[in-house]
């Protein structure tokens, strides 16, 4: 590791915090992992269960080969090496949301070996996270405590549906280094269209392991907090777990390794379980599947089929459209909203489309709540008012009129101006006009701005005010400035 | 033409087909049989009605000249397979009650060749056992006696009530399957035909497992030629078995009667066991001359890991079994102990009173041998050697085309005898549990009696996926040894 980057300061002194993370994210597939049930979110209780994940008698596991592809797109995307042979062993422990009694997970032999994510942070610093491992293994089903007061529920839906567990390296320092990768995990996730990052659904979960040393020191006994499904709570999680080590080891504590769990009303956490009450899972090799063996040109064509992917599309951004790193990272972050941007930019100003993009049409976005896909200005049509604001038919204030009824009603850019006449006024003529009128009416005003040439301000103001604010302002600046007779 | 009843599975088709008798003459005959023979304790289901419609289906089938290669012929079940509708139990009570939503993909392919079900057939609970005393519906008795004495003998096990019913007629041919023995020493011991093919020939799906790696279905039927038969019905691939082979399922009938001459006969001098009777070893003898008297060549050949295949399949069987067994759990299906508390107690009553002792003592094992710091010592050994033994048996076969050993170290012994001797128990198993880890097929073929008048066996095993050859072997033995005799009905 390089040098100890960025310290919390406890009563005797700095501290280092050491974050790992354990994600698990569902893979996008239509059936689930080793059975042809439907892995679809928001069904009816039990009402996607096969055979085979209720753990009938002699019911055995098939392997869905669309998972495998959707785990070896995520290990190319995270730049890491894929395992061309790999195993699914059992892990047995008894829950009833467990109808196997076990789970079919990957332990010794997973599919995806290291690799490697480019993390981009606020303040525009870049880390690099590595990547330990990637593995296939079968989610639970759910168990429901509270619809009886003395009977729980199972609902199996979710039994048997794949996920990815993707397994960082210790290598990250800060809340906001967790908080980063996580997004930027989920980023690649959407990107590849291997799992849809949805986290209120459970779609990606984080188990957040962190511990904290002196800097420079050996690493200390870390803790694992689980289950944690939103990027803020990630950053809580560390926050709160990083400062609770650091109270009880500067109150001369120890740190027990422990699994914990994250109370999302408090942001605090809480002892789950202790290493000694940890399960023996006994893991072997599930005899009911075969080695998992790939063909180099399987994973070939994965690779060629890839779509390019968040941190090559931000470079060609800042290099295609004279982006700065910051804006191109915005807009690379979402597939849908770079794809935006691009068709708005396509022959056009670049940094231009990209403030447009990102100030105003994000700012309306988040304010309304939408998504993207459902702007109601389409990209064509964005693209067409800037083109109104290029070639000198509106001022870029008029614009944003232009933009907010877009946004309203929706309709062409052109066909608002014209309808509202909000064409710019350039004829030098009408200008002249409106200035001479002004003039002739302030001579007050007039006599002031040869003295305070500060208030020429006023006079840009009352002629765009006389015009609709239509007129050109730098023919108005012009004009004004050769009838006042200042420079 | 005498009963039904008295025709092999080929005669009874061959009848069935130019509609000598009809598949419900046939099937009342069976039901008449099994009424008769309950101090057998074969059947723990007997499906007359369904039986006697399936029969009347096959006659309506064979009336228009159609119908599959067993259309009509009734067969029993080893209650390990799944049948749709009808109680499977694994010879468990923690399978109570449990009626299966599906078919087994082996009986669905024997009724798709026109078969019809007489009946679910006792069995060692989960397959666990080599005397069927271990079945909760308790033991099979085995229809031979000694001669002169009462007393009653096991049929082996597990898949006793499979080689009871064949041999005491309550069936034409029975599904069976074997994890570590159970089709070839219950044939042995009953003096029927046990085949258990190479691992993956037939499809597990549906099948309660017991060890997975290990499980492989095949019938025991009259004789080979029968046995040839129900094989080539009831093998063949299945998408739904991730370990079942995709290969063409050959006409083994074909290979039954087929010239054994020029074949090398391998004869492994690891297979003799202390205290095994003078007799088996005779036998033994015997077979190597019918066969060399055939035309083939004998071979001597050593196979020295023998003799940890018996510790090895003791270590990975119950640790997949431990496994396979926690979905019996008492929360889906099957039984639930009254007496519980919480979900701990549900776990842990249902599973205490569901379970008998001597699945408990597997389970036990297992998980021993899968608990963290054991696993290597314990587990991953047994699996490197499991390796080393396959290799061995390659390596064999490089040399032999067949290797013929004797079945069973002893013949049919006491009900009660070995009951309270686990390890004696797992000798039984001796000579067969290494066609199971090396994945290879076998037959037991039965060969002549002993002094008491119990039948024994011969085995041969096979390379991989030639069962072809094994049927060649086995039919040589067969009409050498001219074994005609029949366990007298007491029962009846």
């Amino acid at each position: 590791m390089s040098e100890p980057r960025k310290l919390l300061s406890g009563a005797t002194g700095d501290w280092e915090v050491v974050i790992g993370l354990e994600v698990h994210a569902q893979v996008l597939s239509k059936s689930k992992l080793f059975s042809g049930a439907s892995a679809e979110y928001g069904a009816g209780p039990n009402e996607n269960v096969s055979l085979v994940d209720a753990a009938m008698p002699g019911m055995l596991p098939v392997i869905n080969g669309y998972c495998v592809e959707q785990a070896v797109k995520t290990g190319l995307g995270l730049n890491a090496k894929i395992n061309l042979w790999s195993r699914f062993d059992r892990k047995n422990y008894f829950y009833p949301d467990l109808p196997q009694g076990y789970q079919i997970s990957q332990y010794k032999d997973p599919i995806v070996g290291e690799g490697e994510v480019e993390v981009e942070l606020d303040d525009g610093e870049t880390i690099r996270v590595g990547i330990e491992r990637l593995h296939l293994e079968q989610d639970a089903g759910k168990s429901i405590h509270d619809l009886s007061p003395k009977e729980s529920y199972v609902d199996l839906n979710r039994s048997g549906v794949a996920l990815m567990e993707i397994v960082s390296k210790p290598d990250m320092r800060s809340a906001d280094e967790a908080a980063a990768y996580y997004s930027k995990l989920r980023t690649i996730l959407r990107y590849l269209g291997a799992c849809d990052g949805n986290m209120e659904e459970g779609s990606m979960r984080a188990d957040v392991n962190v511990s904290v040393r002196r800097p420079g020191g050996p690493f200390g006994t870390r803790t694992e907090t689980k289950n944690v499904n939103s990027i803020r709570f990630v950053k809580q999680a560390v926050e709160y777990e990083a400062r609770r080590q650091i109270e009880v080891l500067e109150s001369g504590g120890k740190i027990d390794q422990e699994t914990r769990l994250f109370d999302v009303a408090t942001g605090k956490t809480r002892p789950m379980r202790s290493k000694e009450d940890a399960h023996d899972y006994r893991y072997f090799p599930d005899p009911d599947l075969l080695p998992l063996e790939l063909d180099p040109a399987f994973v070939e064509r994965i690779r060629l089929s890839l779509p390019e992917l968040p941190d090559a599309k931000k470079r060609r951004f800042m290099r295609d459209f004279g982006l700065s790193g910051y804006d191109a990272a915005v807009l690379a972050a979402d597939k849908d909203r770079a794809a935006y941007f691009e068709e708005v930019a396509k022959g056009r100003d670049g940094k231009l489309a990209a403030n447009w993009v990102t100030t105003e049409l994000f700012g309306a976005l988040n304010k309304k709540g939408l998504e993207i896909d459902q702007s109601p200005i389409k990209a064509a049509a964005l693209g067409r008012l800037i083109d109104l604001i290029c070639d000198g038919t509106i001022s870029g204030r008029i614009a944003k009129d232009v933009f907010q009824i877009m946004l309203e009603g929706g309709g062409d850019p052109a066909t608002i101006v014209a309808e509202k006449g909000l064409k710019q006024v350039t004829d030098a003529g009408a200008i002249e006009r409106a200035v001479d009128e002004i003039i002739a009416a302030n001579p007050r005003q007039v006599e002031e701005v040869k003295a305070k040439p500060k208030t020429f301000g006023w006079f840009v103001g009352q002629v765009m005010k006389a015009t609709g604010g239509k007129a050109n302002p730098a023919a108005v600046n012009d004009i004004l400035k050769k009838k006042l007779g200042i420079d | 033409m005498g009963s039904p009843t008295d025709l092999t599975l080929a005669e009874l088709c061959g009848a069935l087909k130019a509609r000598k008798v009809s598949a419900v003459e046939a099937t009342d005959a069976y039901l008449a049989n099994i009424e008769k023979a309950t101090a057998l304790n074969a059947f723990i289901t007997v499906t007359a009605e369904k039986a006697r419609d399936m029969a009347k289906a096959s006659d309506a089938r064979l009336a228009r000249g159609e119908g599959g290669p067993l259309e009509g012929a009734p067969l029993g079940i080893k209650d390990l397979f799944c049948t749709e509708g009808i109680l499977t139990t694994a010879g468990s009570h923690i399978l109570d009650g449990f009626r299966p939503p599906y078919e087994s993909s082996v009986t669905a392919n024997l009724w798709r060749d026109g078969a019809v079900m007489l009946g679910k057939l006792n069995m060692d609970e989960f397959a666990m056992g080599s005397s069927n005393e271990t079945s909760f519906y308790g033991p099979v008795v085995n229809p031979w006696r000694k001669r002169g004495e009462n007393a009653k003998l096991t049929p082996g096990g597990s898949s006793g009530g499979s080689a009871a019913s064949v041999a005491a007629h309550l069936c034409a041919a029975a599904t069976a399957t074997d994890t570590g023995g159970s089709i070839r020493q219950p044939a042995s011991l009953t003096g029927t035909v046990g085949v258990k093919p190479t691992y993956g020939r037939c499809s597990r799906w549906g099948i309660v497992a017991f060890a997975s790696s290990l499980d492989q279905a095949g019938p025991i039927a009259r004789d080979v030629r029968d046995a040839a038969i129900m094989l080539r019905s009831m093998a063949g691939h299945d998408r739904k078995d991730s370990t079942s082979v995709d290969r063409p399922v050959p006409d083994y009938e074909a290979a039954v009667g087929m010239s054994v001459k020029g074949l090398r006969i391998g004869v492994p001098r690891e297979y003799r066991v202390d205290g095994m009777p003078v007799e088996i070893e005779k036998l033994w003898a015997q077979g190597v001359d019918w066969l060399k008297a055939a035309g083939c060549e004998i071979v001597e050949i050593s196979l020295p890991l023998t003799k940890y295949a018996l510790p090895v399949y003791y270590i990975v069987a119950p640790a997949e079994a431990s496994s396979n067994l926690a979905r019996y759990d008492g929360v889906r299906y099957g039984w639930r102990s009254k007496e519980t508390t919480d979900i701990r107690s549900l776990y842990e009553k249902s599973r205490a009173e569901g379970f008998g002792k001597e699945v408990k003592r597997r389970i036990l094992i297992g998980t021993y041998v899968l608990s963290a710091g054991y696993y290597d010592a314990y587990y991953l050994r047994a699996q490197k050697v499991r390796k080393r033994i396959f290799d061995e048996f390659v390596d064999a076969f490089g040399k032999v085309d067949l290797i013929l050993t004797p079945s069973a170290p002893s013949a049919a012994f006491a009900l009660g005898e070995k009951a309270n001797d686990p390890v004696q128990m797992y000798l039984n198993d001796v000579f067969t549990v290494t066609a199971n880890l090396a994945g290879l097929p076998g037959i037991s073929v039965p060969a002549g009696l002993d002094k008491d008048g119990l039948p024994l066996g011969l085995q041969l095993l096979a390379r991989p996926f030639d069962e072809e050859t094994l049927f060649r072997g086995a039919a040589a033995i067969e009409k050498s040894a001219a074994f005609k005799v029949q366990p007298q009905s007491w029962w009846a």
